[in-house]
Parts: structure tokens; sequence; C-alpha cells
């Protein structure tokens, strides 16, 4: 079985300009609702006591939501989680009660009712103080993934791919943020960890192009840039759907099998393999050309190390 | 020809036949068991006296268990079913436990790994679940540093006062103010005297003048850096101290109590379920008191007859007999600064060397005065419940603040002792700023859910490869299975702690891990397209690929190790076993893989074809 039966190398780079305008659009459109909808950041960030509970059947919400209004509470957010019998309660920190006996309260609330009493399954609960050093962290670790990759990169290969990868691969974690906000799906500390492992992963996909760029760069004299970078993409593109493709059958798996905790975490893999395969593949590559690179920037006149690719 | 030398065989094979040693105990389950631990910090448990006791009582009973194994701190015995455990523990808590109102073990249910003694014997333990895969209770605790530094600089305010009366130095008041002591004098000839007394008596004050007014000298006494520091980790390490005592008397199977950064302090009680219960015993505090012993002859005697003296009450000595005690508190706990362990200067005997603050010195210095000759009995009251830790006598009037306690002591008690007293109360104020629960039947459910993730998305994954590429698909299939044994061994070798997203992690890992073989495979099909010969082509493959294969794997990896530097919590249980995976695919996928193809292909000589799927061929020119 074969997918893929190229004979000639794909002009990708005829339409560089295309790709780059649609990129660039979606990425404004990501921005503009990361800015107008901001994300709906999950408990871990916000701060504040996050209630899971499961009843014997299936309860309705509008009961839970007057009991805890009639305990005093303010500003609670009840909603179904799975199914109509689990009920999920999140609850802000307050500054006028302790924040420590929210969950206690809570239950005692929800038994008061005349629904039977609820099993609980799982309380969380964040002070304030934590969330803000997770959101700062997460930003560090990005900003060390960036730092990391780029200089990886340059020492690899050379500084043109380190830049144009790292843009192609934050655009992607751009358009994951605005899906999230365009959606107002929960961004949690899971969905974070997703975005840089994504992060990672799509970089591997610029890597393995600009490797071959290098190789043909080596192999094929007579070629110009651009028919370089189209006659690696076209040679790499079996395996990039190929990988892709497994990949993908994984993260649907846990899309699939994972529950409510894997949901979003799967989801944010989904988003960032497919923007990955595009950016990395058709945005990252004509940055490059743009860039300035040429064909003197990889093969050195010592050749040492076309002895080492054999 | 392509070929391994046989050292990479074996090599290869050693590391597989590892990897699959350390999984094994994963796949033989749990089974129930009883733990029995010490309930009091004053009582150190003796495993293999334990170990005896608890068998002898099992022997008695008729119960037959399935082994007994001991720590340092706990024994622990396994049953065949649920039922004998439950008969078991009446037993064991019967033979620790003769009164039952007053508990010196805990005994608790728990469960152990089922596997083989032999495999437990090289230290091959199932994975460390975490508590959203086994259910309990998480909480991250805030030392209040600050609180504590205002307690410090509060006790060296009366410090100083006592200093200047003892120095005859005169002084216009001393203050706290903010982080500072500032001490007040009218004229410089005084505040001299009263900054050579402090720089003598107390080293660990830093000190400036300042003035306000002719006749307003100030000197701002602040702690040097070095005495904050020492004050820090001496509260932290007090407060996991105090943690630890009060976390045994719940009954935890394995309760989890770490430091984590300068400042917090991470408690994991698996499978409680009560975190009412959890939350009281963690803000409970024992308490130190010194009293006189009552020596009034024949008291005693009356006492242990039924009629306790009036105003005393009556305690025993630990791995002592009983002891009359007044019920006048002399001195408590909150005046002790520090107790060490050490040894006394002239016998050389091990000893505890205590030290009070200055309002707390006045008052030993006065007592000691005053009763030379008699006994002083020094309680640690903990649940409600006095025990004497120890009873000297004392020998002479002592002052300054600085308590030795000698006599009948081992090394290993003057430890405990030392311990014991800090351990009586928390030294800084502290405050949960992170609640996790989890039931246990969410834990199980969460468990099922990855592990049914991990497998559809595998076997996915496999099928399309093996129908994809044919012969080299199966290999690479096999190679991709040696990647998750190989990364569970690892994790259970770690004994890193799994979590939902560390199994989030291990899939999203195999999918990843995938990449390395169909670039392999890919080159071999491009190869043999360029037609080369299939021997060449094998070998090509597997070398061009290694190169890009090692840039796309260090790029992931780099990802992985910012997780796990700047995550916390879920994201770091995550970033572990990404990194981990990383690394076993890089093994299983070019060394694994490669090594199956030289068995297969690698010893003939001439060959047709490989078995790689279609390789379809442009119009050659």
């Amino acid at each position: 079985m074969e997918f893929f039966r190229i004979k000639k190398d794909i002009p990708f780079m005829r339409h560089s300009l295309v790709f780059n305008a649609i990129s660039f659009a979606t990425f404004l459109l990501a921005v503009f609702f990361i800015a107008t909808r901001g994300l709906h950041l999950s408990v871990e960030f916000t701060g504040g006591t996050l209630v899971e509970v499961t009843y014997a059947e299936a309860q309705p919400l509008e009961p839970i939501r007057a009991a805890l209004a009639a305990d005093g509470n303010t500003d609670i957010l009840v909603q179904h989680f799975g199914s109509a019998r689990d009920v999920l309660i999140r609850l802000p920190n307050r500054d006028d009660i302790d924040s420590n006996g929210i969950a206690d309260r809570v239950m005692s609330a929800l038994h008061k009712m005349e629904a039977p009493p609820p099993e609980l399954r799982r309380v969380e609960f964040v002070g304030p103080q934590v969330g803000k050093e997770l959101a700062s962290d997460g930003a560090m670790a990005l900003l060390l993934v960036i730092i990391g990759i780029v200089v990886y990169l340059a020492l690899r290969f050379e500084w043109r791919l380190g830049v144009a990868t790292i843009i192609a691969n934050l655009h992607d974690v751009i358009i994951i943020l605005g899906f999230f906000a365009f959606f107002q799906w929960e961004f949690s500390l899971a969905v974070l960890a997703a975005t840089l492992a994504v992060l990672g992963y799509s970089v591997n996909e610029s890597v393995v192009i600009f490797d071959r760029v290098r190789e043909t760069f080596r192999k094929k004299r007579g070629y110009t840039t651009t028919q370089v970078v189209d006659h690696a993409i076209t040679s790499t593109i079996s395996r990039t759907i190929i990988t892709h493709g497994s990949t993908q059958m994984m993260v649907l798996s846990m899309l699939v099998f994972g529950g409510e905790t894997l949901y979003y975490f799967s989801l944010a893999l989904t988003i960032g393999i497919c923007f990955g395969i595009y950016s990395s593949v058709l945005v990252a590559s004509p940055l490059a050309i743009w860039l300035g690179m040429k064909r003197e920037q990889f093969v050195k006149p010592k050749k040492e190390k076309e002895e080492a690719v054999v | 020809m392509n070929r391994y030398p046989l050292w990479k065989n074996l090599m290869i094979g050693l590391v597989l036949l590892w990897g699959l040693i350390y999984t094994l105990p994963n796949l033989y389950g749990e089974v129930p068991a009883v733990q029995v631990s010490s309930a009091k910090a004053t009582l150190r448990l003796d495993p293999t006296a334990a170990s005896d006791r608890a068998a002898n009582a099992l022997k008695d009973a008729g119960i037959e268990h399935d082994g007994i194994f001991s720590d340092a701190g706990s024994v622990r015995a396994r049953f065949a079913s649920t039922d004998i455990q439950l008969r078991a523990k009446d037993v064991i808590e019967r033979a620790f436990n003769p009164d039952a109102e007053d508990p010196s073990y805990v005994v608790a249910l728990n469960l152990l790994p089922a596997s083989p003694a032999w495999l437990t014997a090289i230290h091959a333990l199932p994975m460390y679940l975490g508590l959203d895969l086994r259910g309990g209770v998480h909480f991250l605790l805030e030392v209040d540093m600050p609180g504590a530094l205002t307690k410090r600089l509060d006790s060296t305010t009366g410090d100083l006062r006592t200093l200047m009366r003892d120095k005859n130095v005169r002084h216009a008041g001393i203050t706290r103010e903010g982080n500072t002591v500032v001490v007040r004098f009218r004229d410089a000839a005084q505040r001299e005297a009263g900054r050579r007394a402090i720089q003598d008596s107390t080293p660990d004050l830093q000190l400036a003048e300042r003035d306000a007014a002719a006749d307003d000298l100030r000197l701002i006494a602040t702690l040097t850096p070095q005495a904050q520091q020492k004050m820090r980790d001496f509260a932290i390490k007090q407060n996991i101290t105090t943690l630890h005592n009060r976390i045994n008397e719940l009954g935890v199977a394995e309760p989890v109590i770490q430091q984590q950064g300068a400042e917090r302090i991470v408690v994991q009680l698996p499978g409680v379920q009560d975190v009412a219960k959890a939350k009281d015993i963690l803000g409970r505090t024992a308490t130190l008191e010194v009293r006189m012993v009552d020596d009034t002859p024949g008291a005693l005697e009356s006492a242990l007859g039924g009629s306790i003296p009036f105003g005393t009450e009556l305690y025993s000595e630990r791995g002592g007999g009983p002891l009359l005690v007044k019920k006048q508190v002399v001195l408590t706990g909150d005046r002790l600064t520090d107790a060490q362990p050490g040894f006394d200067g002239q016998t050389n005997e091990p000893a505890v060397h205590l030290t009070l603050d200055a309002a707390g010195a006045r008052i030993f210095r006065d007592v000691t005065r005053e009763s030379v000759g008699k006994r002083m009995a020094i309680l640690l009251i903990e649940k409600g419940k006095g025990e004497v830790v120890t009873a000297p006598v004392i020998r002479t009037e002592i002052g300054g603040g600085r308590v030795q306690i000698s006599g009948r002591m081992t090394t290993t008690e003057a430890n405990d002792v030392a311990l014991l007293l800090r351990a009586g109360s928390l030294a800084a104020p502290m405050e949960i700023i992170e609640e996790r629960t989890v039931g246990p039947s969410l834990g199980a459910e969460n468990i099922s859910k990855g592990f049914h993730s991990t497998l559809w998305g595998f076997i996915a994954i496999a099928a399309f490869m093996c129908i994809y590429y044919a012969l080299f698909g199966i290999v690479s299939s096999i190679a991709l299975a040696t990647n998750l044994l190989l990364l569970v061994a690892l994790l259970s070798l770690l004994q890193a702690t799994l979590t939902l997203p560390g199994i989030a992690a291990m899939a999203l890992t195999l999918g990843m891990a995938i990449d390395a073989n169909v670039l392999i495979n890919e080159r071999i099909r491009e190869e043999l397209r360029n037609g080369a010969s299939p021997q060449a082509a094998i070998a090509a493959g597997y070398d061009r690929a290694w190169n890009t294969i090692l840039d796309s794997n260090v790029t992931s990896l780099i990802a992985g190790i910012a997780l796990l530097v700047f995550g916390s919590g879920p994201v770091r249980g995550f970033a572990v076993v990404h990194c981990l995976g990383i690394l076993t695919s890089m093994f299983s996928a070019i060394l694994v893989s490669r090594m199956l193809i030289n068995f297969i292909y690698g010893r003939r000589r001439k060959i047709e074809s490989l078995s790689i799927g279609q390789i379809w061929k442009p119009d050659s020119n």
C-alpha cells in the first residue's frame, strides 16, 4: 500500500504568499478572540473551589443553585459534567470568608436539600497566591521552550531556520488559544501542558523538512532555493501525513475514551497537530526563504558535516 | 550485510529483560494487607520485634498470612482476601494495643503489591500511583515566614529588655517596628554601652544607629541574613516534623510529607476521604510543659492506691514508672526557642540542649534556685494526654536560658527527645493554599479511562503500521510495544508518581514515537525507489534517518524539560513521563527495530525484495 505517488516536486512555494496571508488572517482572528473574549481559565489559575459530586439519579441544577444561593454564596457556577447525574460546582475565592471551609459548606448545603445526598467525587481548592504563580510559571516555560528551540536549531542548522520555525509554531500556540477563547473551553494546566508539548512536536516537523533542505542543498547543485524547498517538502510529505495521522489516532483515542478530564487536553492536541502540519510545512519554509536562506549557509567549503550524513 | 555485533545484541537483550522484570510487578495487582506503625512520636517501632509479634499473634489466632514485610517505620502483613484482612486487623490490633483507650500503635488497612517476594527483593515495585488515580487528599501548605519572623523579633525584644537590665544600661524604650527592633537611648554613652552589650550577647543581630533628635538616639536591630535563613530552615523543618507526628495519628498507610520550594509543604494522604478530620488534625497543636514532681514521701503510693493528692496529677514516665506531677505549670513550650541533641561537656554522655527565651530563662533560673535537689518533669501533651518525656534532678541553679537534659540516654534517644521537644508546636503558622480531594471511585475510573485510551490508540497505530508497511510495520509495532515496556519499567524503577496527565503523556509519547519508525521506513522505501539494493537500503535508511530523529527528539525534549522545570502538580506528572518516553523511544525505535530487522534480513546474502509494502516508482525517465 502506498498513499503518495508523486511524480514531480509540488511547487508549494509558488503559493507561499497565499499561505502566509491565510496564516496571518487566522492569527489575527485568534488574537482578536483572545483579546475580546478572553480565556476561560480553570480554578487552577484563577483560584477558587471546585466541587464535583455525583447523584444516584439525574439531578436538575436549579435546586442546587437555589440551595447554594440561600447559603449566601454568590457568583457560583453549577453545571452538569459528563452526565445528568454528575454536577460540577465552582465558587470563587472570597475575602470575607475562610476559603478553606467552602467545600465543607457546599456539601452540608447539598445534604440539606430534599434530593438524596450526593457522593463527593472531587474537591479542588486553590488559594489566590497559587494561581498567579501558575500563570507566570506557564509564561516562563513557554519562554524557555522558545529560547531553547531557537538556540538548538541555530546551532544545528542556521539561525534563520530557528527563527522561521519558532514564528511558524508560535502562531500555532496562538491559534490554539484562539480556539479556546472563541468556544470558551476551559483552559486548565493540562491544556497548557498539551500546548507546550505540541509546540515541541510541531517543531519536529520543521526539523524534518529543514534536514531535507540541508541534504538537498548539498546533493542537487543546480536547484534554486525555492526548488530545494519544494523538493524537500515533497519528499517528506508522505512521512508528515503518516506520522501526524498516527499521533492523531492516539489523540483521538484519548478524546473518545479519556473522559472529561482528558477531553480538553486532547482537543488542544488535535488543533495543535492540524495547524502544526500547515504552519511548519507551509509557513516556516517561506519565512526561511524570506529571511535569506541560501546554499552557502549549508554547504561549507570544508565539507566536514557531509561525512557525518553519509 | 546488516548485522549487529554480539555485544550490541546482548546489550539490547539485557535491557529488554530488565524492562520486563521491572514491568512485571504492575501486572500482579494488589492484595489486602494490614499495616502497623507507631502512633506516638515518643515510640519507635522496632521492625524485627514487631514483625515477630504480629506473626505470633496471627499464629495464635490461626490466621494465615502471605508474608510479613517490614521497613524502618512500619510492619505490613499480606492476606489472601479482605475477609481475612479484617479478622487479622482485629487480632493485630489486640496484640499491639492492649489498652484500646490509649493506642500506642496505628493498625491500618492497606493494599500491598501482590508481586512475588523475589521481585520485591530487587526493588521491582509497581508504579507509584498519584492521588487522582487512587483517591485521597492533597494539601499544599504555606508556612507564614513573616509571621515566624515577627514571633522571633517579639521574643528578641523581650531578650533585649532583660539584657539591658542585667547590664545596667538605661534605655528609653524597646519596641518592634516592622521587621526591626528599635532601642531608644537618651545619650550617646548609654547607646554605646547598649551596643556593646547586644553585640556580645546576640551575634544574630545587625545594629545600625539613627538619631531622631538630640535626646532621642536610636539603635536599630535587624536579624542578619544568615540568621533569617537559619530561622526559615528551622521553621520549615520543625513544621514538617510536627506534621509527621500528627498525621501518624490518622493511620494513613503511606502519607507523603515533603518540602516544596522554600516555604511550602506538600501533604498527600492516599485513601483518606474525611477532609474535615484531616484538616483538624493538621491544625492541632501539641504542647510542651515543665512542671515540678511531687516527691513528698508516701504521696506516690497513695496516688497509686487511688487517692491522688490535691494539686497533683499522675503520669507515667517514658520507659519508667509512674510519677506524681504538680498541676502548676512552670513553663510551656512557647518559651522554648530550640532543642538540639548533643553531648554533656564533662561526662560526654548524650544530652539534649534546650534554649529558652529571655522570659523563660528568668523563670527557669528562679525555679531551679528554689528547688535544688528536687525533680522537674518535662511533659509532652499530645492528643489531650500527657507523657513525661524526662524527669531529671535539679543539681544547681540554671541561669542564662541554656538547659541541658542528660543521663540514662542513648544518642538515639537524645535525638528523639530533641525532635520531640521541637515538634511540640509549629514554629510558624501555616495556611492551606491548595487542596485536592479525589474519591476512590473516580480514581479507579481515571485508571480505566487512561488505560483504554492508551490501549485503543496503540492498537489503531499498530494495525495501521502493519497494513501500510507490512513486515517492517510489524517490527515498528513491536518496537513501539518495547517502548511502552521500557517506559513502564523506568517509571516503576524511579517510583515517579503516575497521574492521569502522566498516562496521557504515555499515550501521547507513543503516538509521537512512531514518528521515528515512519521516518526510517519511508527512507528505506525511498532508497529502494532510487534503485538501491535491499541490504544497502536498510543500512542507508537507518543511518540517514538517525540525524533527523535525533534533532526532532531533542526539540521535543526541550519542551518536556521546560515543563518539568516550571510545571507543578499535574503538569510535572505529564512532563516526567513525556521526557522519559522520549528517551526510551530513541532506544526502542532505532536499536530494537534495527536488531529485529537484522535478525530477519541481515544474515541472508541475497534478498529479492523487502516486505515493506508496495514501492511505487515513477516512470523511470
